[in-house]
């Protein structure tokens, strides 16, 4: 077993360290405060191919791997979360999806555009009264003619009103399994501007402030037919893959946080002095680092370990990822938790301020517990694999 | 049009220097980067590049892990990477490194050389003109901005308070300035297509028309007494006065240092 990252992964992670600091650390601060989508940041990640690094070149992206991918997250998260959100919830939700089941016509008419940035995706599965429980699902989609006529809506989108491209699940019929009558979902792509889809409320956050998230409101949406992603009736299976991915890239945001808020802590205790001594050379801090240190390593093998599986399922789709995702996610979401909140209680006063990264670091680390799967699901998933 | 672009892997000085008993530096030893006159030298022939259409050969000169600015280069959009890189090459001052680095361009066919106006390790701005004196092609130092008209380059050489316009037949080789542009970042696609392609590595059987009494150590007049890292100015002085008693105290402090 070999820990030792190759000189392609070091090179890529100095890029996106590089990226980080000088295009979206700058910014972090005010794009939390104003709650303003990152429009500039995103359109040179789109020219430097960020929007499309797991995507192959054949369809406009970078060609890389999984790990490759997760490192560009993780290190956009280290100095903001929002912007390490928006190119997961693109990458892992949208792109990813299309590339796996998408036709070839769909991978030309879309994959090509969200690969090279020249489109953002989302993906709307949660509903008000749907979240982890997927089956309750209201949005319906009917055949009529060469159309889909999609009615209802979705809630907590992230990319929401920013998005061009969204992969939305609807039910499109009634089917029995095991005796019982169950909900068929089926995966679409829709595409912003289609007549009768608009956005509801913005939703104004705890964390990851600048990410936009809203509702999206199908009124007799009409959609074309060959929009229909993958076959009728898997969508469920598609939703629960998709998030599998997704997965990997929240838990690299998760990581990415919980990295950037004990980085910040380190210079601070060394610099913060109480009774004439800085902060740092007393051993209560000492520990502490040295616990938020130790998790965030476990954390980093556990997400890294995952992005190895999916590269290895990309060559033999037998394979599963889901528990390593799944453990991948709860851990670092769990660590993340725990990490920015004991950053701020080693700033002191200062760590509630908001003037302060950690402050924001621990608010947006929160979402990383519960979205894409709370932790709660990980658990179900992870323990579900052990009982099978 | 072919464009070779010399680079130079340099300490980062913000990880700290290092030296050998010699007096000169211990490469091995620090964090590296690729030297920002030189990066901005890459990135005008990008440009170059991308407006005309160019084929871009970088050539670095050291140790085998300064592959690893070639490599960057070549992700930022270089088409190919050689490397100097021999023992009888160590030690060399900007003669013995200008006769080694000429010595290997012998081998290309170019129209154009970019070179750094400066490495940030030495600072002696030499290398770039007496790799022109070498090959006999005119050098024009200090390029703010670069232009291709026909079989000429039209470059704005800096000055403090203006700048040339100066007017070259290509072969000719340009040194550059880190104020020169931006240059552009690596992308992830271009990092491991670069780690996919040959590096060729030249050592000194390879290098053509070139003396052994004008390489190495050996061959470099230049030699180094002593050096010694950056000393770490004094803790400065701060004063709480009222802004007539503050510039009554700096003038007394200008004067008693003879400054005024």
């Amino acid at each position: 077993m070999d820990f030792t990252l190759s000189k392609e992964h070091e090179m890529a992670r100095t890029l996106f360290k590089e990226f980080a600091e000088k295009e979206v650390k700058p910014l972090a601060q005010e794009v939390d405060e104003t709650e303003t989508f990152p429009r500039a940041t995103v359109e040179k990640m789109a020219k430097l191919g960020f929007l499309g690094i797991p995507v192959s070149k054949e369809y406009g992206g970078q060609g890389c791997d999984p790990l490759t991918y997760v490192m560009c997250v993780e290190e956009l998260s280290k100095v903001c979360g929002t912007t390490g959100v928006i190119v997961s919830a693109h990458t892992s939700l949208c792109c990813d999806p299309i590339m796996t089941y998408g036709t070839e016509e769909q991978k030309q008419k879309y994959l090509i555009p969200l690969a090279k940035g020249e489109k953002l995706g989302a993906f709307g599965l949660t509903e008000p009264g749907a979240g982890t429980d997927a089956q309750g699902q209201q949005t319906k989609a009917v055949p009529d003619g060469d159309e889909w006529v999609l009615n209802g809506s979705k809630c907590f989108i992230t990319n929401g009103k920013e998005a061009d491209v969204y992969v939305i699940f609807a039910i499109t019929g009634m089917v029995e399994k095991r005796g019982r009558m169950q909900k068929e979902i089926s995966a679409f792509i829709v595409e912003k501007g289609t007549p009768g889809f608009t956005f509801g409320t913005k939703e104004k956050k705890m964390g990851i402030r600048g990410s936009s998230t809203y509702e999206l409101i199908f009124t007799d949406c009409r959609i074309p037919k060959e929009n229909l992603l993958g076959q009728q009736g898997k969508g469920f299976n598609i939703a629960m893959h998709t998030l599998d991915g997704g997965r990997i890239g929240i838990a690299a945001q998760a990581l990415g946080l919980a990295e950037g808020a004990l980085e910040t802590t380190v210079e601070y205790v060394k610099e913060r002095k109480q009774f004439g001594r800085t902060i740092g050379a007393f051993q209560n801090t000492q520990f502490q680092l040295a616990d938020m240190a130790t998790k965030v390593q476990a954390a980093q093998m556990l997400v890294y370990k995952a992005a190895m599986k999916k590269a290895e399922y990309a060559a033999n789709p037998k394979i599963s990822y889901s528990v390593e995702a799944a453990m991948a996610k709860l851990y670092a979401a769990e660590v993340a938790m725990e990490v920015t909140t004991k950053a701020v209680q080693l700033h002191g006063g200062y760590g509630y301020i908001r003037e302060y990264d950690v402050e924001r670091m621990m608010r947006d680390a929160k979402i990383t517990e519960i979205y894409e799967g709370t932790s709660e699901v990980q658990r179900m998933v992870i323990s579900g694999a052990l009982l099978k | 049009m072919k464009i070779v672009v010399c680079i130079k892997q340099v300490p980062d000085t913000k990880g700290g220097v290092k030296f050998n008993p010699d007096g000169t530096l211990d490469r091995g030893a620090m964090l590296t980067i690729m030297n920002p006159d030189d990066k901005a030298g890459l990135e005008a022939a990008l440009r170059l590049k991308d407006q005309y259409g160019a084929e871009v050969t970088v050539v670095t000169m050291g140790l085998p892990k300064a592959e690893e600015v070639l490599r960057e280069a070549m992700a930022m959009g270089a088409d190919n990477g050689i490397l100097v890189t021999d023992r009888v090459l160590g030690g060399a001052d900007t003669w013995a490194t200008s006769t080694t680095i000429a010595g290997a361009i012998r081998n290309l066919e170019y129209d154009l050389i970019i070179t750094g106006r400066q490495a940030i390790d030495g600072d002696t701005a030499q290398v770039g003109p007496q790799i022109s004196e070498h090959l006999n092609i005119p050098v024009i130092s200090y390029a703010q901005n670069i232009k291709i008209e026909g079989d000429s380059v039209i470059v704005e050489r800096q000055y403090e308070d203006r700048y040339h316009v100066v007017k070259a037949k290509m072969p000719c080789l340009i040194t550059a300035l880190s104020e020169l542009n931006e240059p552009r970042y690596m992308t992830p696609g271009g990092i491991f297509d670069a780690y996919k392609k040959e590096i060729t590595v030249w050592g000194r059987a390879d290098l053509k028309d070139v003396d052994d009494s004008n390489i190495g150590l050996k061959g470099s007049p230049t030699k180094i007494a002593k050096a010694s890292d950056k000393v770490r100015k004094g803790a400065g002085e701060k004063v709480a006065l009222d802004p007539d008693e503050s510039v009554s105290y700096i003038v007394g402090k200008l004067k008693e240092k003879h400054v005024i």
